[in-house]
């Protein structure tokens, strides 16, 4: 039997039910991986929450009312509130801040019978691609603690990939699981927008946050997904009201020789469409279109489409219109829905508020102004900026015409194949403290990632290999709207064949 | 419209704008109560806090009674309207945004008619709109430090902005009461202004007649009838004075002190005006179907405007009583019982506007409570045309009724109100007075008719009030030829 | 279209902050670097086009899929008036930063 930080969601949940190990006797493993805290991936722990509620749950268990992920350990990016433990945002502003309620996504994970080891590090209020804006401190790539695991999920990848949780909670707002999953080499989903309530999650931009799994295989993803997914009619007024799905139905579907040769939607081989602005797809072959799509991540790509050919589906290049406008469109959107988001933290009813001041307006802007960093104080200029009486046409608005338009594009798109694919990041993980000083040079490395988001498309990353700098990359499945289970099954279907989502960084 | 009414040669130009508290039981976004009276914060859950991660639900309720309203005025109600956030920072402004209606509000136009004295009036509306209310901050009991009390923040609102057609301070009030009646009648707002339910602001602006529109100022919070008047006009005067004395009026928002009878503008907030409206993306469009409003058209209680009218066709009264009858459906209630069953409306209606309204005024009672009922002032009515008794008479009867209470054929048979209908014995009396009178005599004959009443009075002197007037006259007509 | 070190101070009275002036200069730089990148935005035609407020404004052909919505996207959902909130003043003020008498405590408000 492998040790228990080694093993699967699926097979922690079955050893558990066959009482091979106790819920306890799991978290106490997970509790003392955690103990000083490897790559400062944890913002709060408390071991006497944690063990209570193993002790629940082997109960359940003993009962024979255990729900389908009874005992299994998971951990919360903290931007989920939560109330056994604080829930920071990764801001001083919500230091020690207790929220009265649990999130709806916390709740459900709990009702399936997860126990929570704590909560994980983040950028501050998901600004971020390198988990280097929390307050708290940057976290480290378990793979190179010198350089950053990405962002803004950064403690919820750092901490599945280095083995202190089977898996983890993240929020993708602009790509904030997949990007960190493909820098840490582990499966990250982001579902359709809707399909996870946004109820206790801290609000980032209300029009992209999303809430989604991350792990280290997509049938474990898939197994959360369903867990963590539903209406919440009554809390969430964009929550859609569609019955919940199980994400996992498709994977047990034979696999055979070429499994994708006829999973296409029109009972062909499936069509994988690779957008030709970001790599050319010639004759099995990927060239970078892209500025800065380093060699290691274009080859790992085409190795990972190879696999797929050999699965028996299609490559083939597709347009894909007015992505290269996402930069701008998706920076406009947040921050104008961030600045308003944020409002709330004022001082007068929770949070941190500051020491002295002379009035009320003096309140307001040192509370503020300490409590917040400085890419979330950009980020509100921003916001108010394009908000502004007089330019709200011309940035805000406009910015959602554009939004309509790469939506529209993706559906061009969606009539030439099943499934787009590409890279998630142009680069691997760069080192700590390399693009902290220059906020644009963040914004840019978000070119694969933020057309989905605007789109509110069901996306993944898979860990499909390291490069020559032996750092992990990461390809990026897109599929279209309340196609999750499909996505899962692809992300599967290469897993099966290919060994680089069990790939461990040294020395964990 | 009529002509306006000048001010020193200004005329006055006033919006209003009302925020009426809906009568929900829970809040616009959240499912905490709206209860008035509340123990401070106990009323406030996590989403009036706006706790973190916290998201607004919309209450059915609250877009019911904008639909209730919308049918009331005659509005348009839109099939598709979207919630804006209003983005300022206060502190009984939970989120540091409103939720509010911006572009496409729930109801657009419409219009409340009313009577001005005897001239009808007619003020449209630009629209009304469905946002949340703020908090409440307390400044008693804490010494340079003030208390956050967010029971009410939340509770919903209906703000109804009229256009700048109202022209005079007594307008402003007729429409203010005139609004006020329409809400408490359709049952979408208690119409409490002493607990904050329904409160107004006019902008109110001068200007001579036939320039463009001058500097309008806000004089927010009237929350009473009383005070409305007094506000404006000072404000009007105020306004004058200024741009007699060479100064442009600023843009403000001012205050009505009611100790000391002046408006003064409140410390302005510099960047008041950009409030960054944009769609709220936690809220989808709200869509209200065709078949939604019939629905809610069906259920509605007749509304005033259409019973006035029902009134009018119905009844025969003239449109000033037909609107007069109808300020409360416990007053219209009271007309028509009456009017049945005594089948005389004009004198149903005549009754009620003049004794009974006088008295109930006096004794500060509303038609619920008057000690007279409907079949009381029925029968009185009977015995006016029946004859049995004089207009004068029936006026002590009814005076009987009020105080003391009981029958109306009692009361006149012990106070001996019965009118002298016999004819012969009248003319007795008619001949002594005219014979006692030869001077009026002669100068009706001469031609001067007001020499008449020389005469009736001391017939109706005579017969101790108990002549049928109408008789005395016919007879005196005749005798005089 | 640049911002100007005026554009920063609205900016940031706006938006309730503070910044020194080193600060504040780094800031307008920062901010019109970002907008650099914003203006081949600007130059794009979308005449006619629809704002897309929300992702289920797009998903066309799913409207008989998912409930609450019609053919421009999502509808916004009705909850019937009912009153289910019970009072957790302690529990929903227990991160008040200054509280007295059930009351959130802030420097006096000047009206």
């Amino acid at each position: 039997m492998a040790d228990l930080h080694d093993m699967t969601v699926a097979d922690l949940a079955a050893g558990l039910k066959k009482r091979d190990f106790s819920a306890v006797e799991v978290a106490t493993r997970f509790l003392a991986r955690m103990g000083g805290n490897p790559h400062n991936a944890f913002l709060d722990i408390d071991s006497e929450v944690t063990l209570a509620q193993a002790k629940a749950s082997d109960q359940k268990i003993a009962d024979g009312t255990a729900g389908p992920l009874e005992g299994v350990p998971i951990a919360h990016k903290d931007i989920f509130v939560t109330r056994e433990f604080d829930t920071t945002a990764g801001s001083h502003m919500l230091k020690n801040y207790r929220s009265p309620f649990d999130a709806t996504v916390v709740q459900r994970l709990r009702e399936a019978g997860m126990v929570t080891l704590g909560k994980l590090n983040c950028d501050e209020f998901a600004m971020g691609s390198a988990n280097e804006n929390s307050a708290f401190g940057a976290v480290t790539n378990p793979w190179d603690t010198t350089r950053i695991p990405g962002g803004s999920s950064g403690g919820s990848a750092a901490a599945v990939a280095a083995r202190l949780t089977p898996a983890a909670t993240g929020t993708d707002t602009g790509g904030s699981i997949r990007q960190p999953a493909a820098f840490c080499g582990i499966t990250g989903i982001k579902p359709t927008y809707g399909r996870a309530s946004r109820y206790g999650m801290v609000a980032f931009a209300s029009s992209l946050d999303q809430a989604g799994p991350m792990a280290r295989s997509a049938e474990d993803c898939a197994l959360l997904l369903s867990a963590m997914c539903g209406p919440d009619l009554d809390r969430d007024s964009t929550s859609l009201n569609i019955a919940n799905e199980d994400f996992s139905r498709l994977l047990a579907l034979p696999a055979g020789d070429k499994p994708l040769a006829k999973a296409g939607k029109d009972g062909g081989a499936l069509r994988i469409g690779v957008p030709d602005h970001w790599l050319a797809w010639e004759e099995g072959h990927a060239s970078a279109q892209v500025d800065g799509c380093s060699p290691a991540v274009r080859i790992a790509i085409q190795n990972a489409l190879h696999v797929y050919e050999q699965l028996g589906a299609v490559v083939q290049s597709i347009p894909l219109p007015h992505t290269q406008l996402s930069i701008p469109v998706y920076y406009i959107v947040c921050a104008a829905e961030a600045s308003s988001n944020l409002s709330r933290f004022d001082g007068v009813k929770f949070g941190h508020r500051a020491k002295t001041f002379t009035d009320l307006a003096d309140m307001y802007q040192r509370t503020r102004s300490e409590g917040f960093g400085d890419e979330v104080k950009r980020r509100i200029m921003i916001g108010s900026y394009v908000l502004s009486h007089g330019y709200y046409d011309a940035y805000y608005l406009q910015a959602q015409k554009i939004r309509r338009l790469i939506a529209d594009g993706f559906q061009t798109a969606f009539a030439q194949c099943d499934v787009i694919a590409g890279p998630v990041a142009p680069t691997t993980a760069w080192k700590l403290g390399d693009k902290a000083d220059d906020p644009v040079a963040n914004y840019l490395a978000d070119i694969f990632t933020l057309p989905a988001s605007l789109a509110g498309l069901p996306c993944m990353s898979i860990p499909v290999g390291l490069g020559d700098t032996g750092l992990p990359v990461g390809l990026q499945l897109i599929g279209n709207y309340l196609q999750e289970a499909s996505l899962l099954n692809l992300a599967h279907r290469f897993q099966q064949v290919t060994q680089h989502h069990l790939a461990k960084p040294e020395g964990v | 419209m009529g002509a306006a009414k000048l001010v020193h040669g200004y005329e006055v130009v006033i919006g209003f704008e009302t925020h009426a508290q809906l009568s929900t039981q829970s809040k616009i976004f959240s499912r905490a109560s709206t209860a008035f009276g509340a123990q401070a914060n106990t009323q406030a859950c996590a989403v009036d806090l706006a706790l973190p991660g916290t998201l607004p639900v919309m209450n059915k309720g609250a877009v019911e009674r904008a639909i209730e309203l919308g049918l009331a005025l005659g509005s348009h109600i839109a099939e598709r309207s979207v919630f804006a956030r209003k983005n300022y920072f206060y502190p009984d402004l939970p989120k540091g945004y409103q939720i509010s209606q911006f572009e496409i509000p729930v109801v657009q136009g419409g219009s409340v008619s009313f009577f001005l004295g005897e001239e009808k009036k007619t003020v449209r509306l630009v629209r009304a709109h469905l946002e949340e209310d703020a908090g409440k901050s307390l400044h008693e009991d804490f010494i340079g430090q003030s208390g956050i009390d967010l029971n009410r923040a939340g509770t919903p609102l209906l703000e109804i902005v009229t256009e700048p057609d109202i022209r005079s301070s007594e307008e402003a009030v007729a429409y203010a009461k005139e609004l006020h009646k329409i809400v408490t009648w359709i049952g979408i707002c208690d119409g409490n202004m002493q607990e904050g339910s329904f409160r107004c602001d006019a902008n109110v602006s001068v200007r001579k007649p036939g320039a463009p529109l001058g500097t309008r100022r806000e004089i927010k919070n009237l929350n009473s009838f009383k005070f409305m008047q007094q506000a404006i006009d000072y404000e009007v005067r105020w306004q004058i004075e200024q741009i007699e004395d060479g100064h442009a009026i600023q843009q403000a928002t001012v205050l009505f002190n009611p100790d000391t009878g002046e408006t003064r503008a409140m410390r302005t907030k510099e960047d008041a005006a950009d409030y960054r409206y944009f769609p709220d993306p936690d809220l989808p469009p709200l869509v209200i179907s065709r078949e939604w409003v019939e629905r809610v058209r069906s259920e509605m209680a007749e509304l005033p405007r259409v019973m006035a009218e029902r009134f009018v066709t119905q009844y025969g009264l003239p449109e000033y009583d037909a609107t007069t009858l109808t300020q409360s459906k416990a007053m219209a209630a009271y007309f028509e019982d009456t009017a049945r069953a005594c089948g005389q409306p004009k004198l149903a209606s005549n009754w009620i506007m003049g004794e009974l309204s006088r008295r109930m005024n006096a004794d500060d009672l509303g038609i619920d409570q008057s000690p007279v009922n409907t079949t009381q002032l029925a029968a009185l009515i009977n015995r006016i045309t029946d004859n049995t008794i004089s207009n004068s008479a029936a006026k002590q009867v009814f005076d009987v009724l009020w105080t003391e209470g009981g029958d109306v054929d009692s009361i006149i048979e012990a106070k001996g109100l019965k009118q002298m209908n016999d004819t012969g014995a009248l003319e007795a009396l008619i001949d002594e007075v005219l014979a006692a009178n030869p001077k009026n005599v002669e100068e009706y004959k001469a031609g001067n008719t007001k020499a008449l009443n020389g005469l009736v009075g001391p017939i109706m002197k005579a017969s101790k009030g108990k002549a049928n007037p109408a008789q005395v006259n016919a007879l005196l007509l005749k005798k005089l030829g | 279209m640049s911002l100007t070190p005026h554009d920063i101070q609205r900016l940031a009275q706006l938006s309730r902050l503070q910044f020194d002036a080193p600060a504040a200069e780094r800031m307008l730089g920062q901010l019109n670097g970002f907008f650099e990148i914003v203006e081949q935005m600007r130059a794009v035609d979308t005449n006619g086009v629809v704002p897309m407020a929300h992702p289920v404004d797009a998903m066309h052909g799913l409207s008989q899929t998912i409930a609450d919505t019609d053919e421009h996207g999502m509808t916004l959902r009705l909850r019937d008036d009912l009153v289910s909130e019970t009072n957790q003043r302690d529990a929903n003020m227990q991160n008040a930063p200054a509280k007295d008498q059930g009351l959130f405590l802030v420097p006096k408000v000047i009206e």
